[in-house]
């Protein structure tokens, strides 16, 4: 074979990859401490017994002193590449670095899986090797170190071989992200499935599971024959479709009015738009309640009016319905209104020229363009709906629904792991075969007719006969919306709703109060501990979450390998899993070694990330379409490697994507309670946790002065980045929000 | 000599039977074998969806080849991806790294290969310089002109003296008058530094004029190789004769050849030409409109044939005419604007001596 210099450059930058992981991987071998550090690593209460102590040794101190012996292998893997450092551009440096990673990853994960807090935890296991007399908690720092370092020797070799043009940095990117997805998204629901088919001794049984599975809570269909409550899946899945038809329809008519209707104020209705991305789900719920519920003002009024006795009418399906009404119409708007206006006016003016009135355009040509909008915007709000948490929980009265079921199985008294798990396949299939609708159906039939050439013209008016009932629609839905968030905001200032209506700033003291003592500044106020802890894991997620979205995003515009589908199907997967699901999976995957997460911060970061990936990934396929390809390609003809190139010229372009990423990502964390409910500790309680604490024992006030707090904050966030970036920019990401559920 | 000066490396480029592939459908390049030598100008020509871009990425390593071999210089980079190849591209929308400043650009590809920032900065003064661009170094280069830009892209590639320099579409931004002038700086830098060039464009015209030799692609392969000269005057096929120039194709009967003169009947009259290759039988002929002269008078002469004027269109420096013969509808040109056959004027119909060619394809 030929070896030249080119050769031997590239085989020189795989060389200094492998021995910067292997550096990583020494220093997760012998200094960071293996196991999982119970008090986090910040609190530097390890350095006491470092590196002696078991609980604080790193694997290699600990193999010194005779423990955990299994951990002993791992170290031939770690070195093996040393041997072939020098003949890079041998098959065999490939080969050994691919027998290294596969091996070393295998084996970490193998003795983590296999040795947990009691022993073995296979009896099979225990009766071979004879009871271990030992036992280890979740990988640490030192275990995460080295398994970055195998994996990473595995793409390495792929690469070598290779593999999208021996790109090391693109294979190390696809491996990483499909080690993580595996991990944080499929592992979980993995251990779910199997949970839910197991019974409560753990033995395997697939009648236990089809028994639960076909339950008559869950698809009784007693309202129909008798006078009692359907199912939970049929009441979530009636549910579903109306708010999903209301919404789409709703959204089209707000759509209409602010781009057809010559309404000189139409952008300002875009304004909407930005509400359900600052508003906490659960909110809306509470406003309704305020409005409507034994003491609200509406229903104390009408009451008064008509003389009768004031009932609990809005608890259940009605109110859920306006809640989520509420909530979802500005995200089928925002999908519509790219869709209206993705009709060329110039077919609209053809149409004309060839005769046609504009009821009749409208009606043949505009209409028919649309439909596909139309769908997709009634399946986001079916997925929404279906995932809903906090609306459900705030007014859902008698009406159960999965999600809410899912809660109350793990919460309440029943603490049934299992039935749990079975709500969330059943909520997972709705959910999925939505979503998979969505894509595989529509995904691909886009009638967006602009040509990108500038495209003379304006949008046609609509016809009369549709303007007039849209123009009333538009008016008193807005009003109403306009009436719901003046009274979150009144709502926080009124002593008791109902009952006494003096004004007063008792609930935002108690919750925000600060003060002073001999120390400075201090936070009385009740709240300010879940505040400030929503704030910090919310911080940190948001950089986590755009590096994550923007590297996929990168792959999927810029890079051909094989299984593209695939991989993207994967990383999207994730919009389609409910909160609730998220959260149920997290404590059944992450509760026991290796992955030892539960109680942490972390496992909430991880969630965030995870739960919030699928729109990092489509605010950056966003901007990177509009990134001209030959730009990459002249920084690759000029000699730079692609992972410069990333840095160098991608990254810096895309600057608006990731601040937007950033925000984004950063606002839905402070808002989001499906998944967050089941994984708050006492030590890391959520703003949106506390919320719901607060609304459980009926402190109304508190808990929507905070949620007030909470959206002025969120506002000013979003404020502050478009003063940043500039308006047109952030439209574009922004409009991403959609792909999310509640 | 000054250490900032550029030297040439220059490198031959050749293909052997090489397919770039995509799933099992399509073909974009199809068994291309072709060489281009150090220090040569050479266009790859053709309609689009020829094969000729999918070439020139080949050549850069954007596209790696599905089957035969690639050799750069004599080295087989056939595996290489585009870092690792010695070979930089000049780009039909420029590429011009927005969020920097023209030094910074021209200053990427010699920081990318590892060289000190000051090295590489007077390294790239001095590409500025080349390309009269000296004192533009700070601007970002969406304050310059498409022309600047232009330039800019060029000193970017050349300021690494590759091996081989590719140009994609480089005047398609660029409006007419800017066109000529950028088209002849190419040249001349490429004459003056012997640098190898492979250069794509969809223009026969721009293609004539600076090319050394011209590869005119069709359906995924070469169709003819040759001078601009040649192609123009001795086209191989009627494709060629019609993408390059204009031609009028007529069928003709070779009705002998001796020692490579074919004795050609077209219509009424006979011709000799250069056999190509092609012996007795059914035959076509190219002729340029430019090389038919039209005659008045009526005389049979045995080297010219009746015609009936169709249609006369003046376009300033030359006369268009649609001349109905015998041998179908010709279509001729004449500089002589002072004179102009109305329609129906009856002519003759005479052939420039070197103007017919046979074609080698008979297809």
């Amino acid at each position: 074979m030929l070896v030249t210099s080119a050769d031997v450059q590239s085989g020189t930058r795989a060389g200094r990859v492998v021995m910067l992981w292997l550096l990583i991987g020494f220093a997760g071998y012998f200094l960071a401490p293996w196991y999982i550090l119970e008090d986090g690593f910040f609190s530097f209460e390890w350095l006491d017994g470092y590196p002696f102590d078991t609980d604080y040794a790193p694997a290699a101190f600990l193999i010194s002193q005779g423990e955990k012996i299994w951990l002993a292998p791992l170290i031939l893997p770690l070195l093996l590449p040393l041997f072939v450092l020098k003949r890079q551009s041998s098959r065999l440096f490939s080969t050994l670095l691919i027998v290294a990673g596969a091996s070393g990853l295998f084996y970490l994960f193998a003795q983590g899986f296999s040795i947990g807090i009691r022993g073995f935890n296979a009896q099979w296991m225990a009766t071979l090797f004879g009871d271990l007399g030992d036992r280890q908690f979740g990988f640490g720092y030192g275990a995460v170190l080295l398994s970055a370092t195998f994996l990473f020797y595995l793409t390495t070799g792929i690469a070598s071989r290779g593999y999208i043009n021996g790109d090391i940095f693109v294979v190390g990117a696809i491996g990483f992200i499909i080690a993580i997805v595996a991990i944080f998204i499929f592992f979980p629901i993995a251990q779910m499935l199997s949970s839910a088919l197991r019974d409560n001794d753990g033995v395997y049984s697939v009648s236990v599971f089809i028994s639960k599975f076909s339950e008559n809570k869950i698809w009784g269909l007693g309202c129909l024959t008798e006078n009692r409550g359907c199912g939970v899946a049929w009441n979530s899945l009636f549910l579903a479709v109306i708010v999903g038809a209301a919404t789409t329809l709703l959204g089209l008519v707000f759509a209409l009015v602010a781009t057809r209707s010559g309404f000189r104020y139409g952008n300002w209705l875009r304004a909407l738009t930005v509400l359900p991305i600052i508003t906490p789900p659960f909110v809306i719920g509470l406003a309704i309640i305020l409005l409507f519920g034994l003491s609200g003002s509406v229903t104390q009024w009408v009451a008064g009016v008509l003389d009768l006795q004031p009932t609990r009418w809005v608890y259940g399906l009605p109110g859920i319905m306006i809640a989520q009404m509420l909530s979802f119409t500005p995200i089928a708007f925002l999908v519509l209104i790219g869709v209206v206006e993705g009709v060329s006016p110039s077919m609209e003016e053809a149409s004309q020229t060839l005769r046609a009135s504009r009821w009749y355009t409208f009606k043949t040509v505009t209409f028919p363009l649309i439909r596909p909008g139309l769908a997709n915007a009634f399946l986001l709000g079916f997925i929404e709906s279906m995932a809903d948490f906090g609306n459900p929980l705030v007014l859902g009265g008698n009406y159960d629904v999965l999600s809410t079921e899912i809660f109350f199985a793990i919460v309440g008294a029943q603490n049934d792991q299992g039935r749990a798990a079975v709500l969330a396949i059943v909520l997972l299939m709705f959910t999925l075969t939505a979503f998979y609708a969505q894509r595989r159906w529509l995904g691909r039939k886009s009638y967006i007719t602009k040509t990108g050439k500038g495209d003379g013209g304006s949008h046609t008016l609509m016809p009369k006969r549709i303007l007039w009932p849209c123009y009333t629609i538009a008016t008193v839905w807005v009003v109403f919306t306009v009436t719901v968030y003046s009274m979150i905001i009144y709502g926080g200032f009124v002593e008791t709703w109902g009952l006494n209506h003096t004004l007063t700033f008792k609930h935002y003291i108690t919750t925000f109060a600060v003060g002073y003592n001999e120390f400075g500044i201090h936070f009385k106020g009740a709240a300010w501990d879940s505040f400030f802890t929503t704030l910090k894991i919310a911080a940190a997620a948001a950089p986590l979450t755009a590096m994550v979205g923007l590297i996929t995003a990168y792959l999927l515009v810029r890079q051909q390998f094989h299984g593209k589908n695939w991989f993207e199907f994967g990383t999207m997967l994730s919009f389609a899993i409910p909160g609730t699901v998220v959260g149920v999976s997290y404590i059944l995957a992450f509760n026991v070694p290796p992955l030892e997460l539960t109680g942490t911060g972390i496992i909430l970061i991880i969630s965030f990330v995870f739960r919030n990936m699928p729109v990092g990934v489509r605010a950056g396929i966003a901007s990177m379409s509009q990134l001209d390809k030959s730009l990459d390609e002249a920084s690759l003809t000029l000699g730079a490697s692609t992972w410069r190139t990333f840095r160098k010229v991608i990254l810096p372009l895309m600057r608006p994507a990731i601040l937007a990423a950033l925000v984004f990502s950063f606002v839905r964390a402070m808002t989001a309670i499906s998944a967050v409910i089941f994984l708050v500790s006492a030590e890391y309680n959520m703003a949106t946790s506390y919320i719901i604490g607060r609304v459980e024992n009926n402190d109304y006030g508190i808990a929507i002065a905070y949620s007030t707090v909470l959206i002025f904050t969120m506002l000013t966030a979003i404020v502050l980045f478009q003063l940043l970036v500039g308006r047109n920019q952030t439209s574009r990401p922004f409009a991403q929000s959609r792909t999310n559920v509640g | 000599m000054n250490q900032s000066e550029l030297q040439t490396r220059a490198a031959s480029v050749e293909f052997r039977s090489v397919s770039k592939r995509y799933g099992t459908e399509v073909t974009a390049v199809d068994n291309v074998s072709l060489h281009i030598e150090a220090g040569e100008l050479v266009t790859l020509l053709g309609p689009s969806g020829c094969g000729k871009t999918t070439t020139l990425r080949m050549i850069a390593g954007l596209e790696m080849a599905s089957a035969g071999q690639i050799l750069i210089g004599g080295r087989d980079v056939t595996q290489l991806p585009a870092t690792d190849r010695d070979v930089s591209m000049v780009f039909q929308s420029y590429a011009l790294f927005p969020h920097m400043t023209v030094l910074e650009n021209v200053c990427y590809g010699l920081q990318a290969s590892g060289k000190s920032k000051k090295a590489s900065v007077e390294r790239a003064e001095y590409g500025l310089d080349l390309i009269g661009l000296k004192g533009y170094g700070s601007r970002l280069p969406s304050e310059l002109s498409g022309g600047q830009q232009q330039r800019v892209a060029v000193a970017r590639a050349l300021v690494l003296e590759p091996q081989v320099l590719l140009f994609d579409e480089p005047l398609s931004n660029l409006d007419a008058k800017l066109r000529r002038q950028v088209r002849d700086d190419i040249r001349e830098i490429q004459q003056r530094l012997q640098l190898t060039v492979v250069y794509v464009t969809h223009d026969q015209e721009e293609a004539l004029a600076v090319s050394d030799r011209i590869i005119v692609m069709k359906n995924a392969m070469i169709a003819q190789v040759g001078t601009p000269r040649e192609l123009y005057e001795q086209p191989a096929s009627e494709f060629v004769a019609d993408f390059i120039g204009e031609a009028n194709i007529i069928d003709a009967e070779i009705s002998d050849v001796t020692d490579g003169v074919a004795t050609v009947h077209v219509g009424n009259f006979i011709l000799s030409l250069d056999a190509r290759g092609l012996s007795a039988g059914r035959a076509k002929v190219a002729v340029r409109p430019n090389r038919i002269i039209l005659q008045s008078g009526d005389e049979a002469d045995g080297r010219s044939m009746p015609g009936v004027i169709d249609k006369a269109t003046y376009v300033g420096d030359r006369i268009e005419y649609k001349v109905r013969t015998g041998s179908g509808v010709l279509f001729c040109t004449s500089e002589a604007t002072d004179h102009q056959w109305q329609g129906d004027a009856e002519v003759r119909v005479r052939f420039d001596d070197n103007g017919p060619v046979l074609l080698e394809n008979r297809a």
